[in-house]
């Protein structure tokens, strides 16, 4: 029996890194995975009897918002990494539209500071910026941002609106070796517009933001990374032409690879215009349910479907957005976009699963080991369950039914369009480098 | 004035007599998209009622007495507002008339905040015009005081759809079978679309003609999802009034040809302004409509305007007996 | 619910006729008198009135319609709410003798706001309450000068006049109310 170690029994282990789906037990020490299975024989002080759970490696959150520094009011790294540990993930990338942005090195090494508060539960990577400032016109100093630590490039929720810029952008990263994310959007089209441009604008009056606003620069990016060679990533693809694109460029084996959120797979833009859970009243406008990029339409939603099912889409981001309150208790027009997402993310996607949409395998897939790929193993996460694999470990309970309480979530984003919903999935322990991050109790 | 029929339990004869308004269900008015035909029927037989104040030396009757009604803009208008105090004063209630700057956040103080002190002030009703679409609703979610919505963004202005109708049911009686064209700015006018839904439980044919600049993307399949099979779209304005039986020009706002959804203004006169011309193309009958202000010379030209087809002044005397019925129905009771 | 019959179509066309003569004497004469009758069914009434003392005068008298709804003093209370019908009295009633006609008087409520509505069409010279049935309980000091019957009633019976104009049968009845809605006439 060794000190730091950790035995999980009887846990339905799904890796699909490994193609794994066996009921069996994990042996994990010193923060590493050492045998997973059934013939495990050594005991360990600490032990976790998780029958009836499922096993898999921890979430990789690919695209979220900690708002820190500069926005604390909406969220600080503590209080996000509280609310994505509970809710499975061990590894999260932060986007650096803060205040300052993270568009140099030594604010890298702030938000590094903070993390490190905060690692013995949850790892946190920071993407830099692009530009300076996130304003498109400069581009950063990639090469020491890369040295401080970041895990990617992206200008986001700005896309880079000079190709002229953006080429240049990928042609050093393609060197440094790190991929680039984009969030696609063509601000010339998609200016002044409030939600998706379909029918449910119309009828509301509100501005819309046509898909086209993304599948445009979607295919400018697509055309960039095969001249530039760089590892282009799309983040939160949300329409079926920009998964068209995406499609037709890995098809031609180019570097290009995509995440959805669980919003764009679950809401259409009906949303806005009411809630479910209050059918037959006035039409809501309901601010919890704006988000760039929009709520589009069910054809969307089937075609992102078919994009995870085919491995087009790699995997699947929060893009957690938390907001203060004030920020969407107003008008319409004047709330802000963005969904706090970590907290519902696995139940949601699991009515997917239970629906039958997706395999309960593809999903962890698309949650683990496909992010991983994208984050190219550099900081030391394979996404399984291998031996020697850092012991990033979720335990789910498939069956536990709940309901989306928005006043018991961690983060300090109470926004999300599933208040009140009845979901079934739920995380019920989470273990970051072989120690209990997060336990239901 | 219309009659109620009910049978007598004795003689079996239908007998006349006024009804207890049972039909009416709406705490709020948002939009006639929740309008049932018994609804508009009961405002415009209250108008006639409230026509008859109008018609007198002194307008003036005690049934809002001691209700006051605040009159909160924050989008500029003479017409809509002033004919919403009248109504509210001829009613004998009191009237408070704020304006508000547009972004009511750059204040400093949102928009429900701004309400909420309206609704400590025991202020009955509130008329709210804003250039935010759905800030209406938000404010009825919000708050326990009655909203009625006189215009919000591009979606909806109620009281004109409801006056529009009720001139046409005036001038022409049944409505089922007539057609009305509404010309111009589809896009953001949120007259049309209250006249979109008002019109559809009266068996009219109504045709929307405008550039696909000033159409919203949505339309067709907001159409086909609401079942709004009376509405149809036509781009050439020769085509669009052919037999119409009323012609409603939208104002063209200057904007739209400086974010460059229209090309230029003299192109949309030639393509698009409704004039004596081409109305001979109309129902030698045929009304004209506007929900002003007009740019004169621009979606109409001066002749029409003034000429006699035009019903224009007609309207503003009707939107005050609407807007009257409409207060008499909200203010006259409360849901507490 | 079992409905008893005071009054038949006969009764009441000699309560109206009585009623009629007690008009002309009390006023001199036909001359310069008018009547406005309260909606609904004050109307009817007022145009018999006016048709008997054409009959016994020679004189005809202009009868006109008041509808007192936008004067109620339970406009605010949501249980009920009346449609708001038109007033028609399309002659001066300034400097005459107006003669309101209603069909029940009770509370007094209906008549303090057809006062109202009177006095915001002209400056009558007088004005007198002719009613067809009087049932008590008054709430304000109101009285009428002319009154076809008088029936006492219990406040939680109604009485119903049902005027073959209107209704296409001539009667007065009076039932007793089921609980809640409870009209002030």
């Amino acid at each position: 029996m060794k000190r730091n170690a950790l035995l999980i029994n009887n846990a339905r282990i799904i890796d699909p890194a490994g193609n794994v789906d066996e009921i069996g037990s994990i042996l994990i020490k010193d923060g590493v995975i050492q045998q997973t299975g059934n013939n495990i024989t050594e005991s360990a002080p600490q032990v976790i009897d998780a029958t009836g759970l499922v096993a898999c490696p921890g979430f990789i959150d690919l695209h979220c918002h900690l708002r820190e520094p500069g926005f604390e009011e909406k969220e600080t790294v503590a209080s996000g990494a509280a609310a994505a540990s509970r809710s499975g993930f061990t590894t999260i990338c932060c986007m650096p539209n803060t205040n300052p942005p993270l568009d140099n090195a030594a604010i890298i090494d702030y938000v590094n500071i903070i993390a490190a508060r905060h690692s013995s539960r949850i790892t946190i990577l920071p993407v830099g910026c692009i530009t300076k400032n996130r304003e498109g016109k400069e581009i950063t100093d990639m090469t020491e941002l890369a040295g401080a630590g970041c895990a990617a490039f992206s200008d986001d929720g700005n896309p880079v609106s000079s190709s002229r810029i953006m080429a240049l952008a990928m042609e050093k990263a393609a060197v440094i070796g790190l991929p680039v994310i984009d969030h696609c959007e063509d601000l010339e089209l998609s200016r002044g517009g409030q939600m998706h441009d379909g029918w449910v604008a119309a009828r509301l009056g509100l501005k819309g933001i046509p898909a086209t606003a993304e599948e445009s620069i979607t295919a400018r990016d697509i055309a960039l990374a095969e001249m530039t060679g760089a590892r282009l990533h799309i983040t939160h693809v949300s329409t079926r032409g920009a998964v068209e694109l995406i499609r037709i460029a890995k098809s031609k084996g180019l570097p290009v690879t995509a995440d959805v959120t669980p919003h764009h797979l679950t809401l259409t833009d009906e949303r806005v215009a009411g809630n479910p859970l209050s059918p037959g009243e006035a039409l809501a406008y309901d601010t919890l349910a704006k988000v760039n990029p929009p709520l589009r339409t069910a054809a969307d939603i089937a075609a992102l479907v078919l994009g995870i099912n085919d491995g087009t889409i790699d995997a699947i981001a929060t893009d957690h957005a938390p907001h203060t309150l004030e920020d969407k208790l107003c008008e319409f027009e004047m709330a802000a976009f963005g969904i706090s997402g970590f907290e519902t993310a696995f139940g949601v996607l699991m009515t997917l699963v239970r629906e039958g949409k997706i395999s309960l395998n593809t999903l962890i897939a698309r949650m683990t080991m496909g992010p991983s790929k994208i984050l190219i193993n550099k900081f030391g996460r394979t996404g399984s369950l291998k031996a020697a694999s850092i012991a990033d470990i979720a335990l789910l309970d498939l069956n536990r039914e709940w309901i989306v309480d928005k006043s018991n979530f961690l983060s300090k984003g109470k926004n999300t369009p599933f208040n009140g919903y009845r979901l079934k999935g739920m995380v019920v322990a989470t273990i970051h480098r072989g120690e209990i991050a997060y336990r239901h109790s | 004035m219309s009659m109620r029929e009910t049978k007598h339990p004795e003689s079996g004869q239908g007998t006349l007599i006024p009804a207890a308004i049972e039909s009416w269900k709406h705490k709020h008015v948002l939009d006639l998209d929740d309008f049932r035909r018994e609804e508009i029927d009961l405002v415009f037989e209250i108008a006639d009622g409230m026509a008859e104040i109008l018609a007198r030396d002194v307008k003036k009757v005690p049934t809002l007495r001691g209700k006051t009604i605040a009159i909160m803009f924050f989008e500029p208008s003479t017409r809509t507002r002033a004919s919403f105090d009248l109504a509210a004063k001829y009613l004998g209630a009191d009237t408070v008339s704020l304006d508000a700057a547009r972004s009511s956040v750059a204040k400093g103080e949102s928009l429900i905040d701004s309400l909420r002190t309206l609704q400590a002030l025991e202020v009955d009703t509130i008329i709210i015009r804003h250039p935010c679409s759905g800030a209406p609703y938000l404010a009825a979610r919000h708050l326990e005081t009655n909203i009625i919505n006189a215009g919000d963004g591009c979606h909806a202005h109620p009281s004109q759809g409801l006056l529009d109708i009720y001139t046409m049911r005036k001038h022409f009686g049944d409505l089922t079978g007539r057609k009305l064209v509404i010309v111009g700015d589809i896009l953001h006018s949120r007259v049309a679309h209250s006249n979109i839904w008002g019109t559809r439980n009266f068996g009219m044919n109504v045709v929307l003609c405008a550039p696909p600049s000033l159409l919203p993307h949505g339309m067709k399949q907001w159409i086909e999802n609401c079942g709004l099979h009376h509405i149809s779209l036509e781009g050439n304005l020769d085509t669009a009034l052919e037999g119409a039986d009323a012609v409603m020009p939208l104002r063209l706002q200057k904007e739209r040809q400086q974010s460059g959804l229209v090309s230029s203004i003299r192109e949309y006169i030639r393509l698009y302004q409704v004039n004596n011309e081409r109305l001979s193309r109309a129902k030698p009958g045929a009304i004209i409509m506007h929900p002003g202000p007009m740019n004169e010379g621009v979606e109409i030209n001066h002749e029409t305007a003034y000429g006699n087809k035009s019903l224009i002044e007609r309207q503003v005397t009707n939107g005050v007996a609407i807007r009257m019925a409409l207060l008499y129905l909200i203010s006259g009771g409360k849901t507490r | 619910m079992p409905e008893k019959i005071l009054l038949n179509s006969s009764d009441i066309e000699r309560v109206l006729v009585r009623i009629a003569h007690e008009i002309v004497e009390h006023n001199k004469g036909a001359r310069n008198i008018a009547f406005v009758g309260i909606k609904t069914r004050g109307v009817p009434l007022a145009q018999r009135l006016a048709k008997i003392i054409q009959g016994m005068e020679q004189v005809e008298i202009p009868v006109g319609s008041l509808d007192i709804t936008l004067y109620r003093d339970d406009v605010g209370s949501l249980s009920f709410k009346h449609v708001v019908q038109q007033t028609y009295v399309p002659f001066d009633i300034t400097n005459k003798q107006v003669i309101l006609v209603d069909d029940v008087f009770y509370t007094g409520r209906s008549i303090r706001a057809a006062l109202d509505a009177l006095i915001d069409l002209g400056r009558p010279e007088t004005i007198q309450l002719a009613v067809l049935i009087d049932r008590g309980h008054r709430e304000l000091p109101i009285r009428a000068d002319f009154v076809g019957k008088n029936i006492p009633t219990a406040r939680n019976e109604e009485i119903k006049v049902y005027v073959s104009e209107v209704d296409a049968v001539d009667k007065v009845v009076v039932m007793k109310q089921e609980g809640g809605k409870h009209e002030h006439a």
